[in-house]
């Protein structure tokens, strides 16, 4: 694109852009630019790229810090999963993660420091599942959730570990039904339920062999939905649902009670 | 815990900042962002012993780099594909169009070539510091941004080329 005998070389337009020229070769490049309008338009086009990138995320750096990052709390963390039994730990974790809450939208507190990120991954293909799902209409499930018992039977033999599926009346959630989808080690199972006003919350369930951990909290890009995730007994569990905080608790709190007090024992 | 572990630690934490827009860039999304932040802090604090000095920002971007590459490893291993590169996809319009714009593209960029055009215009490092990080001579790191912005380029001006990883 640029002439070999050109006085510039191509990696001085890019360090011109990146501020990386010394002063002499910074006023030289602006006087060649000047007569080459192809190059500098060029050059504009990279200026303006930057400033998208910077646009977009520069503000990241400026955003208050999730407690997840203290490091105190994150060394300590890592260092007491091992010594300490996981129950004790996820209980405290519970009662922490629903009652100090607070932060910037991230409230998973205990036993999360040392978590690789393939929990990470999990939430992820949740997310994916859930907004995949939730949108449809007509077909959001495969089993509808008047056939319960059939559901058990078929999630829990396909899973390989016995299902024991949340009931939330009482938060005004119908089950809609399940189905199976993939998962990290096999397969993976997903509930739906609605309520009254059509929101709707799906519980994601997969054998892992990521360690265990405590509720984690999660907004997925673009805000709408968020997710709490949590290991427990080689399963790894994902509530999702809208981007309402109060509400994602609540039906969490329903959920885990239910699975991980009654069992959801291994087969 | 002497004085000397404080002062790491508040380098450390100094960073953190920095490490969550560069790890948000990278991978374009908040989630997964953070959890790599969150291995990128434990890893280096666990290996205080390992850092000699120099230039601890740098260090940090090496360790958050290389285990964004495991995690790419690892995800291409699996069957099911995530969706990280989509997340940033769907249809919001307004204000966010351009950003948009330039996430979807950044998305098209090999890896490694993303990794060295962040750490240049977002993360401010000079040429030599991204050939640390990368582990690359200067002139690879200006290949790596020339193609780059070729791409970003060629797929703004609405070209989009076939992408070069679907993922």
């Amino acid at each position: 694109m640029i002439d070999p005998n050109s006085p510039v070389h191509e990696d001085e337009l890019h360090a011109f852009v990146d501020g990386q020229l010394p002063a002499d070769r910074r006023e030289a490049v602006a006087a060649w630019l000047a007569e080459h309008p192809e190059q500098a338009a060029e050059v504009a086009a990279w200026q303006a790229q930057a400033e998208a990138i910077r646009a977009r995320y520069g503000a990241v750096a400026g955003e208050a810090l999730p407690t997840r990052f203290n490091l105190d709390q994150l060394m300590r963390d890592s260092g007491t999963r091992a010594r300490r039994p996981w129950r004790t730990m996820a209980a405290a974790a519970v009662i922490a993660a629903f009652v100090v809450g607070g932060g910037a939208g991230w409230m998973a507190r205990g036993a999360t420091a040392a978590v690789p990120t393939t929990t990470g991954s999990i939430t992820a293909d949740a997310l994916e599942a859930h907004e995949l799902y939730v949108v449809e209409v007509r077909h959001p499930v495969e089993v509808p959730g008047n056939e319960r018992d059939h559901m058990t039977q078929w999630l829990s033999k396909r899973l390989g570990y016995a299902q024991r599926i949340p009931d939330l009346q009482t938060l005004g959630l119908k089950l809609i039904g399940g189905r199976l989808l993939p998962g990290p080690t096999g397969a993976a199972a997903m509930y739906m339920y609605e309520g009254p006003t059509g929101e709707r919350f799906t519980l994601y369930c997969a054998k892992t062999t990521t360690p265990e951990s405590a509720l984690r909290f999660r907004e997925a890009a673009g805000d709408r939905f968020a997710a709490v995730t949590w290991v427990s007994e080689k399963a790894a569990y994902v509530v999702s649902g809208p981007a309402e905080r109060a509400r994602l608790e609540q039906v969490t709190k329903a959920i885990y009670d239910q699975v991980n007090k009654d069992g959801w024992k291994k087969s | 815990m002497g004085g000397g572990l404080a002062t790491f630690r508040q380098q450390v934490e100094a960073t953190i900042p920095a490490l969550r827009r560069y790890a948000r860039a990278l991978t374009r999304d908040g989630d997964v962002a953070d959890d790599l932040v969150q291995d990128t802090l434990l890893r280096a604090l666990r290996s205080e012993h390992l850092f000699h000095g120099g230039e601890l920002r740098s260090w940090m971007y090496t360790i958050l780099t290389n285990l964004n590459r495991n995690r790419l490893r690892s995800l291409a291993r699996r069957p099911i594909l995530s969706s990280i590169d989509d997340n940033d996809a769907p249809d919001l319009a307004g204000p966010e169009g351009g950003g948009r714009d330039i996430a979807r593209a950044l998305a098209t960029l090999v890896d490694e070539q993303r990794e060295a055009l962040l750490l240049v215009v977002l993360e401010g490092l000079s040429y030599r510091e991204v050939a640390e990080v990368q582990a690359i001579p200067i002139g690879t790191v200006m290949s790596r941004l020339a193609r780059a912005r070729a791409q970003i380029k060629s797929y703004l001006d609405g070209e989009r080329p076939t992408l070069r990883r679907v993922k």
